[in-house]
């Protein structure tokens, strides 16, 4: 299989993001109001809000990628193109990979670079600060894959925009708790590492995997 | 018309007895012969059990009688999941062999595995009550059910965001087995994150329980499995005869707008 096809749909996507850079500008926007909104909730206690903005960053990540998710084959969907998709010279769970990976670097990339904007404003270490991008970066991937099955079985439905994330939510639970787990300071000895290596390998199995039943759904939905 | 049920006749022969048994129409003739057995076992099972619940097993010695409402409790739990495995056995039957009879029993097990989740969720906050002190604690075991609860309620919620059924149905099995795969997942993480649950007392060890609380508790698993099959068997019955009043009302309207 030449990879041209494939660098072909990744760059296309990206390249349609950037154009329409209001979009990703929105996101990191609202990646960053959750994180601001919360010391209005809770009160602006600099311990408090020290010890737990590693899981509201992990928090405004998972709302804004949840947010991303109904964007993902929609506009694909609405124009034709996943028609055509289907048609290429390589697989549908090929192009679902390119567009995963895709997704990846126009929604979370920006959210972990804004992370340390969030981590200023909420008293974090630079240890700590160091150790949530490291697990965003080991995490994300798997969000993202969840994220595109979830897309892909509501992409034909005109109301998908709720039940989507309702869909990835709880199946999305294990992210979030070897993700903070990754992150805790005061976790006993290996307990750290051992997180870090279940969600680098949730990951992995979800970037593996989640392009087969991402194709399978979108041949199912245009039988 | 002799000459179309002929022809029915005649696809009738041609398949094998599974086929016979899972064609929708077939399906109805025999199911029906089930209904009414099925229920009267369900009910005996449950006179019994519930009379060994009541009064034939002992208090327990720390618990006194909060522990009969395990009787309802882990019957209800192992449903939840029991449940969970027919709606992916169902799921593949879906994808693999594309029948409409692995679309109704996936559909109609939604809500009643939803229904004994809830159950099990309910009856273990009054249990826990009393005997840890509170109605809810962040558990493994706990956090894991009300996970598979939100699953429940999500593929309901997709069963209803759909009008084409049949896409549906493929749709929903993709993301059951997803579920499915993940469910291990789930409970093995939210396990390691926080454990308060007693293990389970019923392992391939051996039973860490006496004779008389864990006969009235098989009698009661008994009770909610036929439980189940009876309503699932009543639901996959009225789900197809509903997809048949459909098919009739869509073809009566065809006519009348040709007619007219």
């Amino acid at each position: 299989m030449s990879m041209k096809p494939f660098n072909a749909i990744l760059i296309r996507d990206i390249k349609l993001a950037s154009r329409s850079f209001g979009d990703v500008l929105t996101l990191v926007l609202f990646f960053i109001m959750i994180g601001v909104i919360i010391p209005f909730a809770i009160g602006p206690n600099k311990m408090l809000l020290a010890s737990i903005a590693p899981g509201i960053i992990w928090m405004a990540a998972f709302l804004s990628s949840l947010l991303a998710i109904d964007r993902f084959f929609r506009a694909d969907f609405e124009d034709g193109s996943l028609l055509a998709m289907r048609h290429a010279n390589i697989s549908l769970s090929a192009i679902a990979f390119a567009k995963l990976i895709a997704l990846w670097v126009i929604t979370i990339l920006p959210l972990i670079i804004a992370t340390p904007i969030l981590a200023m404003m909420l008293f974090m270490d630079f240890e700590i600060l160091i150790r949530t991008i490291l697990s965003l970066l080991a995490g994300t991937p798997a969000l993202i894959a969840f994220g595109g099955i979830g897309a892909a079985i509501t992409v034909s439905l005109k109301r998908g925009g709720l039940i989507a994330p309702v869909l990835i939510l709880p199946i999305s639970i294990p992210i979030l708790i070897f993700g903070i787990s990754s992150i805790k300071a005061n976790a006993g000895i290996g307990v750290e590492s051992a997180a870090m290596l279940f969600l680098i390998a949730i990951s992995l199995l979800a970037m593996v995997f989640a392009p087969f039943a991402i194709a399978l759904a979108l041949r199912l939905d245009q039988e | 018309m002799k000459k179309s049920s002929s022809a029915t006749e005649q696809t009738l022969k041609k398949m094998n007895w599974f086929d016979k048994l899972a064609h929708p129409g077939q399906f109805l003739k025999w199911s029906k012969y089930l209904v009414l057995p099925l229920t009267i076992i369900t009910i005996l099972l449950f006179t019994i059990g519930l009379w060994f619940a009541f009064f034939n097993s002992p208090e327990d010695y720390q618990m006194g009688d909060t522990v009969r409402i395990m009787y309802v409790h882990v019957p209800n739990a192992w449903l939840s999941q029991f449940t969970y495995m027919a709606m992916a056995v169902s799921a593949i039957g879906t994808l693999v062999w594309r029948h409409p009879i692995a679309d109704v029993s996936m559909k109609v097990a939604a809500p009643l595995g939803a229904a004994f989740t809830a159950i099990a969720l309910f009856t273990g906050s009054l249990w826990g009550r009393p005997t840890w002190g509170t109605f809810w604690e962040w558990d493994g075991r706990m956090t894991a059910t009300l996970i598979l609860l939100f699953m429940y309620l999500g593929l309901i919620a997709l069963w209803k965001s759909f009008d084409d059924q049949l896409r549906a149905a493929k749709l929903i099995a993709v993301l059951t087995l997803v579920g499915a795969v993940n469910i291990p997942i789930i409970k093995f993480s939210v396990d390691w994150w926080n454990t308060l649950h007693q293990s389970s007392s019923i392992s391939p060890s051996g039973i860490a329980m006496p004779p008389s609380i864990y006969i009235p508790l098989f009698v009661m698993m008994f009770a909610f499995t036929f439980l189940f099959i009876t309503l699932h068997i009543v639901g996959m019955r009225t789900e197809i005869l509903r997809r048949k009043a459909d098919a009739l009302e869509r073809k009566s309207l065809n006519q009348n707008e040709k007619r007219g």
